[in-house]
């Protein structure tokens, strides 16, 4: 999926906020695209690790914030591994749906969820479910 | 000896099984688990914001727990708790602004500054029993069974808590090994299972757990081992929706490692619990004779 961006659409308020949510150095990610390559959810999410990555670096906030690739991230850290930057890529993402979540938002609706299933999950399933994806 | 005991909120409830088989497993090998009084849940999940410590308060309370009991380890079953309690502790040890923030905070608790340590029973096993003892006091060796062991992702990342070697681990295969079953060499043993996006992505969890119960049917596993309720739950309560539309797939039962220590230390029913696993679990045990011990 091609993303064009120009100097319009750089966020540096957003650039900043992320350093501060994550402390980590996203900007000296160098787009080898390991983390990619070994993330176990890829094949659901609309854009790569990478492409987060890249798109974190040039502050393109809209881009980011309007899809749910930071949502589908299991923070299984399968990438922060094995990144040869050192780059913790789990924190950074964990700062994206901190952004959303922070302005009062939940990605999902626990009274939207299907009873049934919700009474066979294990109690942790919420319990994490909910603390990734609820504000 | 004496250890303390952290269950979590999903060993009481939809994994009782995990924790039943494995208090009596370790009393059968001379260790009393005790549990922490006035033990919370740990969150589940670690904190991954910078600026953010409330999140740490739950985890390190109960490292609090721990300590004021007099423990200077506690061990855990759960994966994810075993994530969560040592990266908390690892914060507390490290971050000398942020342990005092957070003891400044609970000023009705007694300072922590990182006393306890936090051991998976895996490990605890290996170091604390010893491989051959566990050889020794094994009654029932399970001998023919095939068992690819699946770490997911809590148990060995980040590197800075992992239970063994963190890319290629072997604690799990040791364990096998010494309860006489064989391991199955199996590539997807740290692939995350998903986790929580069953709740709220289902299908992506779903795609995933199809990769990971696929390639432990190629690879002719009898049965995929674990110690993470969500791995159990979504590995083996959801493989039917995983694998429904994957022609010529083959179902692989999933328990717990404790279970299989118990079946291998001859413990009755009542310490194996294989009544709270999956029918397809039961059904394969039954054949294999191993729902009952020799």
């Amino acid at each position: 999926m091609p993303f064009a961006f120009s100097l319009d659409t750089v966020d540096l308020d957003f650039v900043e906020k992320m350093k501060e949510i994550t402390a980590e150095p996203f900007k000296t990610c160098m787009q080898c695209g390991t983390c990619t390559v070994v993330c176990p959810m890829t094949t659901s999410m609309p854009m790569t690790t990478r492409q987060i990555m890249h798109l974190t670096q040039w502050g393109q906030s809209e881009a980011l914030l309007s899809t749910n690739a930071a949502w589908i991230c299991a923070s299984c850290h399968a990438c922060e591994v094995r990144c040869p930057r050192g780059i913790d890529i789990p924190r950074v993402i964990e700062g994206l749906r901190q952004l959303i979540l922070r302005e009062n938002e939940n990605y999902v609706d626990p009274g939207s969820l299907d009873k049934e299933k919700l009474e066979e999950m294990p109690q942790m399933a919420m319990v994490s479910a909910f603390r990734k994806h609820t504000a | 000896m004496k250890i303390g005991y952290y269950p979590g909120c999903t060993l009481k409830a939809k994994a009782k099984n995990l924790e039943d088989s494995a208090i009596a497993s370790l009393k059968s090998l001379g260790v009393e688990m005790v549990e922490l009084e006035r033990w919370n849940c740990c969150g589940a999940v670690h904190n991954l914001a910078d600026d953010d410590l409330v999140h740490y308060l739950a985890p390190v309370r109960d490292l609090i727990r721990a300590h004021d009991q007099g423990f200077n380890t506690v061990v855990t079953l759960c994966s994810m708790c075993y994530n969560t309690l040592a990266r908390a502790n690892l914060l507390i040890r490290e971050d000398e602004v942020k342990r005092d923030a957070l003891n400044d905070f609970m000023e009705e608790e007694n300072n922590y500054k990182g006393e306890v340590d936090v051991v998976h029973l895996l490990p605890f096993l290996r170091d604390q029993i010893g491989w051959d003892k566990l050889r020794e006091a094994v009654k029932n060796p399970l001998f023919d069974l095939k068992v690819a062991p699946y770490y997911g992702c809590t148990l060995t990342r980040p590197r800075e808590i992992t239970i063994d070697d963190g890319l290629s681990p072997l604690v799990f295969e040791d364990f096998i090994e010494a309860l006489g079953a064989t391991v199955v060499d199996f590539p997807e043993s740290q692939t995350c299972c998903g986790s929580y996006n069953i709740v709220s992505n289902p299908e992506a969890a779903l795609n995933v757990v199809a990769e990971i119960v696929g390639e432990a049917g190629d690879r002719e596993a009898d049965v995929l081992a674990m110690s993470c309720p969500l791995c159990e739950y979504n590995l083996g309560r959801r493989q039917e929706d995983a694998m429904k539309d994957r022609e010529g797939a083959t179902t692989v039962p999933v328990l717990y490692f404790t279970q299989m220590l118990a079946v291998a230390l001859g413990l009755d029913p009542e310490a194996t619990r294989f009544d709270k696993n999956t029918e397809a679990t039961r059904k394969f045990l039954e054949q294999r004779k191993l729902l009952v011990s020799a």
